[in-house]
């Protein structure tokens, strides 16, 4: 298991390279990278706030329960905080897995998770001043569905 | 008892500090609010709508009904948006 909270910028390719040459018993990795969007071009930063020290376990456990649903290898959770520009990558997931389905499905709920279970918070920053991002409905229902 | 309250995201802004020691035997996080509320008008608003904050115990997710016992860390936020 990788976790990694940090502020600064990463390449989300040599991080995928990296995560894939580490495994050995692994027949699929499947990969996701989050993106600032850029809200038609009005974007200047997105920046995030979290909780450090909380930040870090909430992960740790939101990808221990990954490993206890699916018959995974490996998994890699890497978030940024503070301020990231439009269209820069804000966070990554990846799993391995002896089979694809375990590996994608995994990945699905890796992100569910995050977005509404992982303390983080996002303001959207542009020209006419700052707005928290709101959480939304879909994302609660995206993590009830899980628990069927 | 002693307790370090953290404030995160809308929370922090209104109440304008990120972190504040209080001294408090409130038994839940809800109790904990009343008390808050009463320290200025940035808490009362901070606290104005509770069904739109979250809590965390010792930076464990939980209810805002859930017993306090000894926790040292009480932190509130609105709901998250990670990813």
């Amino acid at each position: 298991m990788d976790i990694r909270v940090q502020a600064a910028p990463f390449d989300p390719g040599a991080i995928l390279t990296e995560f894939t040459a580490r495994q050995t018993a692994a027949g699929a990795v499947v990969s996701f990278t989050g993106l600032t969007r850029d809200l038609d071009g009005t974007l200047t930063a997105l920046e995030i706030e979290h909780y450090p020290g909380m930040t870090e376990t909430a992960l740790r456990s939101i990808a221990q329960e990954a490993l206890n649903r699916w018959n995974l290898s490996d998994i890699l959770v890497l978030h940024r905080y503070g301020a990231i520009a439009p269209q820069a990558p804000i966070m990554m997931v990846a799993t391995a897995s002896p089979h694809r389905k375990a590996a994608f499905e995994a990945a699905d709920f890796l992100m569910d998770y995050l977005k509404s279970r992982a303390p983080f918070w996002k303001k959207e920053r542009t020209a006419s001043g700052a707005t928290w991002v709101a959480a939304t409905d879909a994302d609660e229902a995206a993590l009830n569905a899980w628990k069927s | 008892m002693k307790r370090d309250v953290l404030y995160f995201a809308w929370v922090r802004e209104r109440i304008g500090v990120g972190r504040e020691t209080v001294e408090s035997d409130a038994h839940t996080a809800a109790d904990l609010i009343a008390e808050l509320t009463q320290r200025s008008d940035q808490h009362a608003a901070a606290f104005a709508d509770i069904t739109a904050l979250r809590v965390a115990y010792d930076q464990e997710l939980t209810t805002l009904d859930a017993t306090l016992g000894d926790t040292r860390e009480v932190a509130f936020f609105p709901p998250m948006t990670g990813g």
